[in-house]
């Protein structure tokens, strides 16, 4: 399939500076309403005048300069007015396809289009905006070209011609809201009870709460209420299809978003049952695809934060959609040896590891219970370790490095001749997996 | 080696002034010398590498014993480098570097002519295997 004409520039929409301004464009237009119904003459008011007549022309000539087009297998964008840049995105190295519609965005209809690239530089094509009737064909058309760029990687498929992309989807998993809130109030009991504290210091000495709530704590206070919103807002509603061209998340209270995650592209599964959520059977299953680029306006809070493919659900759920990732899934984990215990008490009985011959998976934590599926292809290196307590008790960890974000799954504290076995037995799976055409 | 240098000037300086606390310090600095002689050699001696037919064992560290394996297929870039105490020696240090951050496949204090090879097989390997992510 061929792109469109190799002159075929074309702009973002109009709004979009106004829209990319977001709480900048509120400022400003409530900066305008002081200024036209103050009262005040405006000869007073003229430097912010200048000030909002600057950033409107910056916003509109750098909207006037960044123009893109598909070229080939390539998505190309220029932008830049002085310092010129010409980006090239080879779309065989496309990741991941999201459409985010911030609040404003979606007041606007349009949406923002984000192509996540593999490599550590971090690099994300960002088509920001595109109206909103345009992004969803102009998604599968990127997700098109990017199935038929992969010819030169994997033997070609029998139906190159890229299919009908809504009809076949099939939904997977849905959140509910109630479950949804429950669930991250388990998550963060603490800060739930630190509130609760909080109210009831407040009725008892509102003097005492309000001196400590100044300065500091006030600022920590309100950066886990935003880091709490944002989890809500983000996984709100968060729906899982399965599609032809991958797997398609969608999502969001005020912000929307639609991302479509390719197959192949899971560098790992994860599976989190937090401690309060044991009882009740719910676990959280994440994905983990590559390049470490943090999202906008992401915190330290989220870093270690994956994809999130089912922000809370059932344990069978959860093993259901392993499953379908990672057909080829350990059925059996083996337990480390008794001694262990002496090194890690805790952690001990939490602790095992599995393999298959294309899947290597591993149990941690012992209040926060962590699953990871490592598929043995993307494996980048292994390391053995082994500290000095470790070496006492005769017993080494074995690191299982990706591309993802999250980094690796490890093997931790196995017995040390089964640990040397197991390195070489990865390395030469792995090799083999390598070797083999990408199956999903 | 410092550590001997300085033994023997403070012997030096006890000797000509007479003074028992120098002695004392030039016996210190002996021992010291020899502990951290000790340790030196011993991670000189975990460091090592194997080129293997498909990927690269790097192994280090004495209280902490590491043993990396980097596929080739799966090398990224590898860098060279020589901080101007190695290139006061000819030394240099080859670092491996994968799509995962978390590799640290480190070759330390290889002779310069051998750094260079050892840079230009993998490169060859590396691009010999290559594999996609």
């Amino acid at each position: 399939m061929s792109s469109g004409p190799p002159e075929g520039w074309q702009r973002l929409h109009p709004l979009s500076p106004v829209v990319r301004g977001g709480r900048a464009t509120t400022a400003i237009f409530v900066v305008l309403v002081l200024i036209l119904f103050g009262g005040d003459s405006l000869t007073r008011e003229w430097p912010q005048f200048v000030f909002v007549a600057l950033i409107v022309v910056a916003s509109v000539v750098s909207w006037l300069v960044t123009r893109w087009r598909i070229e080939d297998d390539d998505l190309r964008i220029e932008t830049g007015l002085l310092r010129r840049q010409s980006l090239r995105f080879p779309l065989a190295q496309v990741q991941a396809i999201d459409v985010v519609r911030p609040g404003l965005a979606r007041m606007f209809r349009v949406a923002e289009l984000r192509l996540r690239m593999a490599g550590s530089s971090g690099a994300t094509a960002r088509l920001a905006y595109v109206a909103e009737h345009e992004v969803e064909p102009l998604r599968d058309e990127l997700l098109a070209l990017a199935r038929g760029a992969r010819h030169d990687e994997t033997p070609p498929e029998s139906d190159t011609e890229p299919a009908p992309v809504q009809a076949e989807e099939h939904v997977l998993a849905t959140v509910g809201t109630g479950q949804l809130v429950a669930s991250i109030l388990l998550e963060n009991w603490w800060l739930v009870v630190v509130f609760a504290g909080l109210l009831v210091g407040f009725a008892v000495s509102p003097h005492t709460v309000s001196r400590a709530l100044s300065g500091a704590g006030f600022v920590w206070a309100l950066s886990m209420v935003t880091f709490i919103w944002r989890r809500f807002n983000q996984q709100y509603r968060l729906t899982v299809a399965e599609g032809p061209d991958g797997l398609h998340l969608r999502g969001g209270l005020v912000a929307l978003t639609a991302e479509v995650i390719r197959p192949g592209r899971v560098q790992a599964v994860r599976l989190v049952e937090p401690l309060l959520w044991r009882p009740l059977g719910w676990c959280r299953l994440e994905v983990d695809i590559a390049g470490r680029q943090r999202r906008k306006g992401e915190g330290q809070a989220q870093r270690g934060q994956l994809h999130t493919l089912v922000p809370v659900g059932t344990r069978s759920l959860g093993m259901e959609l392993v499953d379908r990732l990672l057909p080829d899934r350990p059925r059996e984990l083996s337990r480390p040896p008794r001694r262990v215990f002496w090194k890690s008490p805790f952690r001990y009985r939490a602790l095992s590891w599995g393999r298959s011959e294309t899947c290597v998976a591993t149990t941690s934590g012992r209040l926060r219970r962590v699953t990871c599926w490592v598929p043995l292809e993307k494996v980048q290196s292994l390391r053995q370790v082994q500290g000095p307590v470790q070496r006492r008790l005769r017993l080494a960890s074995i690191h299982v490095d990706t591309a993802g974000r999250s980094g690796h799954a490890t093997l931790r504290d196995r017995d040390a001749s089964e640990a040397s076995r197991a390195l070489g037995d990865l390395t030469d799976l792995a090799r083999a997996a390598r070797r083999r055409p990408a199956l999903t | 080696m410092p550590a001997l240098l300085a033994a023997v000037a403070l012997a030096v300086v006890g000797a000509v002034t007479g003074s028992a606390v120098a002695y004392g310090f030039a016996l210190a600095a002996l021992v010291g010398g020899a502990i951290f002689w000790r340790f030196v050699s011993r991670r000189y001696g975990s460091w090592g590498y194997a080129e293997r037919e498909d990927d690269l064992l790097v192994r280090r560290g004495v209280m902490f014993a590491r043993l990396s394996v980097v596929p080739y297929g799966r090398m990224q870039f590898i860098d060279v480098t020589a901080g101007p105490l190695e290139r006061a020696f000819g030394l240099a240090t080859v670092r491996l570097h994968t799509a995962a951050a978390a590799t640290d496949a480190r070759i330390p204090g290889l002779e310069r002519e051998e750094a260079a090879r050892l840079r230009d097989s993998l490169a060859e390997l590396g691009e010999a295997q290559a594999a996609g992510l």
